[in-house]
Formats: structure tokens, C-alpha cells, sequence
């Protein structure tokens, strides 16, 4: 069994939450790279040229990438040989999360009640989502998640007869209705499977896969493929104002479902895809 | 047509621009964003003054991040505008001649924009590290408890935008995607 104080998990996550709000990782830039080459428009291009500059702009002058650094999603996985001391895990989670945002000059963008909106003015609570897995270590990711992106995502309860046909339709649905509003190009990540809310958190978690990762499905991931050309060819383009590059990439994960259904979800997220992975 | 334009705009400067136009924005703009909106909302119907006279105004939908030591402001790129169309219509009927932010735009802003020759710009969405680079100076005048949603008065110099709503109602995001399918 091994010991570890929750002080190195407040830690981690205050370094974690700085760090991607300030750098977007490989996979991502590498994309954006890709496509301002392969893009058609000019107006497109010069606004991935944009997006480009922006990306050195943050990271010498230490400016966030973008203005809304989100609300901290935390996927945590602990092996079931560690034994933690000190605060509550969540608490140290969340004390995490209020050090890196104070410190990193991040916008609080939380508020304590969905009706009566008091900003918390540290960005706490984060979303967190707790795993066991076999071994000694912690795995954590940290994905701020900016809501413009947030908000035109969805879960749709489709019927074992949809098939692919059907996921097809309701993502390139929910890519168009998002259009301009979720600043493409954007990122797409698919849950398929599971209940209404595990749908919904695979979306979520395709996110932070890498994006030179595919499924390691064949089947899943030629539908990463075809739904990546199928998005880029809708012309909604960088910024919406037309060209082919409306996605840099489109993950999706999946889990097994009942008998009686399909569930669907799309999250969308705009360029800005920020994970950051730590082993401790 | 890349074009310059400064603040404030009245209806000559804004019928001049039209959908598709890539201005470089500069002078006096004001933030506002969700709350700030509501509570100008409220403060209207309780007869009460707003922060700034909406005359020829133009307001960037920010929140930006905190300035560090030595920066005048911190990541500055637009808001999702929609969440703004409850309200915008009433800022429009006062005097508001322009409005930055990203995203679509419901019939009553863009039916209000025709009569009251008005102007909807774009900026990039996800660049606002590069937007803060055109901002010269800030201060916040209204609801400084709002935090990130405080009224902001903010000092532009060539502000990259793109005119995405005319005050013809032409909408630049249907154009391109019309071209693009026909």
C-alpha cells in the first residue's frame, strides 16, 4: 500500500488548472497547424492564423488563451493500493482549483446557485469525476471547459433502430445548430452507450483523449473519420464564416447499453480543448 | 473591404458598413455581459439612469480574465452575443449603435438593428489573448461586484472585427454558408 497526503493532489491541480489555460497541448496545435494549411477560404485562413498567434501570444506573455478558462473538470483515478491522508479528497480537489485559478490569473466564472448566480469568486466547485483502478498510482486530468462550446452540447436518447445512420444525423445536427456560436474550429467529443448521464460523461472524456489517438475500435474509429470529413465539409468554417475547417477532430467512446437503447452524446468544445494529464 | 472605423458611430458611419466588412475598431467601447445586462434591464424598468448614455455606443460582450502586474487587462476575446438578445433590443431603442461579441442573432435584434441602424460585429472567438493586445486602457465604471461581469470602459486601437449583422439586416454567417451550398 502506498501513502500519499492530499496535499501533492491540491498541488498537482493548482499547477495543472495554470497550465492549461496558458499552453494547448501537441495534438491539438499540431491540428490547427494541419488545417490553416488545408483550408479554403482566406478569410478562414487568416482567422487560423489568428488563432495561431494567439497560441504564442498566451504563452510568452502569460495571458490565458482565452477569456473563459472555464469551470475545472477534474477526472481523477485512484489506485485501489493508495491510502490518502489529509483533507478530504474533494476538499483538496477543490482547494486546488481555487489556488490555481487565484494564482493564475484565471477568470471565476462559477456561480453558487443556478438560479441566484453569486459568482463563488474562486471558480470552485469543480466537476469531478472519482475512478478506482488497479494499482498504486493517481491519474488525474484537468480539462477547463469554457462554456460557449458548453452550451450548444447535447444528449439525445435515440432507439437501438437510429444506428449510425442516426448518430450521424444528430451530430452533424448539433454541429450546425452550434455553428458560429461555439468558435469553431471546434472539437468533438461523442459518448455512445451507457445511461443518459455515462453518455454524457464518455462525451466529456473523449474530449481529453488525445486527437492523433483513434478509437481502438475499428468500427468506431472509421466513424470518427467519416463524421470528421462529413462536419468539415458543412462549410460553417473558422470563426463561422465559412471554409473547411469546422472540426479538428472528433473522438468518440463508448460503453456498453440496454437492449432498448441508444443513448447519444455530443459535446462540443471550441479550439481552446484544454486537458492536462498527470501521473502521481 | 478592410476598413477603419472610430468610436463613437453614429447611423452616417454605421450605414456605411456592410456584412462581410473586415474594420479595425478604435476609441471608447464599453463591456457587458449577462449580468450586466440584467441588472441595466432592471434598472430601466425601475426608472432608474445606466451606467453610460447608450448614444452612438458601441458594447464589446467580455469578461475578461484578471490583468496581471503590469498588463492593462488580461485574455479579451467575445462572448457568446445570444444570451444578450433578451436585452439588446431596449439598448438599441436608446441609442446603441454597435455591438462586439461572436455567434447568432435572434429576428427581434436583427428587426431592431434595421430600425435603429445598427451594427453587429464579430471578433474572433478563443482569441482573446491577441484581442487584449488591442486594448489600451480599462476601467471599470458599474457593478464592480459583478466581477468579470463589470461595465468596462475600455480604450481600443484597431480592433480586428468583422461586421456580421448590416444595418439592412444582411447576416454575413447565412451568406457564406448560402454561397457555399448554391
Amino acid at each position: 500500500m502506498r501513502i500519499v497526503h492530499t496535499n501533492a493532489i491540491t498541488k498537482a491541480i493548482k499547477e495543472m488548472c495554470i497550465e492549461a489555460n496558458l499552453h494547448l497541448t501537441e495534438d491539438v496545435t499540431n491540428r490547427l497547424k494541419k488545417a490553416s494549411l488545408m483550408e479554403n477560404s482566406d478569410l478562414g485562413k487568416k482567422i487560423l492564423g489568428q488563432l495561431k498567434e494567439n497560441l504564442e501570444i498566451a504563452q510568452k506573455d502569460l495571458i490565458p488563451i482565452c477569456q473563459d478558462t472555464g469551470m475545472a473538470v477534474v477526472f481523477i483515478s485512484i489506485g485501489q493500493d493508495v491510502h490518502l491522508e489529509g483533507d478530504y479528497l474533494e476538499t483538496a480537489i477543490n482547494e486546488g482549483i481555487r489556488q490555481g485559478y487565484e494564482e493564475g490569473y484565471l477568470r471565476k466564472s462559477v456561480v453558487n446557485d443556478p438560479l441566484l448566480r453569486e459568482n463563488t469568486k474562486d471558480n470552485t466547485p469543480g466537476i469531478i469525476h472519482y475512478s478506482i483502478i488497479p494499482g498504486e498510482d493517481i491519474e488525474i486530468t484537468v480539462a477547463p471547459k469554457g462554456f460557449g462550446s458548453e452550451n450548444m452540447s447535447r444528449v439525445v436518447m435515440l432507439k437501438p433502430s437510429d444506428g449510425e445512420e442516426g448518430i450521424k444525423k444528430a451530430v452533424l445536427e448539433t454541429v450546425k445548430l452550434a455553428g458560429p456560436n461555439a468558435c469553431p474550429p471546434m472539437v468533438i467529443g461523442v459518448g455512445i452507450g451507457g445511461t443518459f448521464e455515462k453518455c454524457a460523461i464518455l462525451a466529456k472524456k473523449a474530449l481529453t483523449r488525445n486527437l492523433e489517438e483513434s478509437s481502438k475500435e475499428e468500427h468506431i474509429k472509421r466513424l470518427e473519420q467519416e463524421l470528421l470529413k462529413e462536419i468539415n465539409q458543412t462549410g460553417i468554417g473558422p470563426g463561422g464564416l465559412g471554409g473547411n475547417t469546422t472540426a479538428l477532430g472528433v473522438n468518440i467512446e463508448i460503453y456498453p447499453t440496454h437492449i432498448a437503447g441508444l443513448p447519444l452524446a455530443i459535446n462540443i468544445c471550441c479550439h481552446v480543448n484544454r486537458h492536462v494529464k498527470r501521473v502521481l | 473591404m478592410d476598413k477603419y472605423i472610430t468610436t463613437p458611430i453614429d447611423s452616417s458611419k454605421v450605414v456605411g458598413l456592410k456584412a462581410g466588412d473586415y474594420v479595425y475598431l478604435s476609441g471608447k467601447i464599453y463591456t457587458a455581459r449577462d449580468a450586466a445586462h440584467k441588472r441595466m434591464f432592471e434598472a430601466l424598468q425601475q426608472n432608474k439612469e445606466l451606467p453610460f448614455d447608450m448614444t452612438n455606443q458601441v458594447i464589446y460582450y467580455l469578461g475578461p480574465t484578471p490583468a496581471r502586474e503590469g498588463q492593462v487587462i488580461g485574455s479579451a476575446g467575445p462572448t457568446t452575443s445570444s444570451r444578450m438578445d433578451k436585452y439588446t433590443p431596449t439598448l438599441l431603442d436608446l441609442g446603441l449603435k454597435g455591438m462586439i461579441g461572436k455567434g447568432k442573432r435572434n429576428e427581434d435584434v436583427i428587426a431592431s438593428m434595421v430600425r435603429n441602424k445598427a451594427v453587429y460585429f464579430a471578433a474572433v472567438g478563443g482569441a482573446g489573448a491577441l484581442l487584449s493586445k488591442c486594448i489600451k486602457s480599462s476601467k471599470v465604471i458599474a457593478y464592480e461586484d459583478l466581477g468579470t461581469e463589470a461595465i468596462r470602459e475600455l480604450w481600443v486601437e484597431n480592433l480586428p472585427v468583422i461586421v456580421v449583422i448590416d444595418s439592412n439586416g444582411n447576416n454575413f454567417y447565412e451568406l457564406q454558408m448560402n454561397s457555399i451550398n448554391s
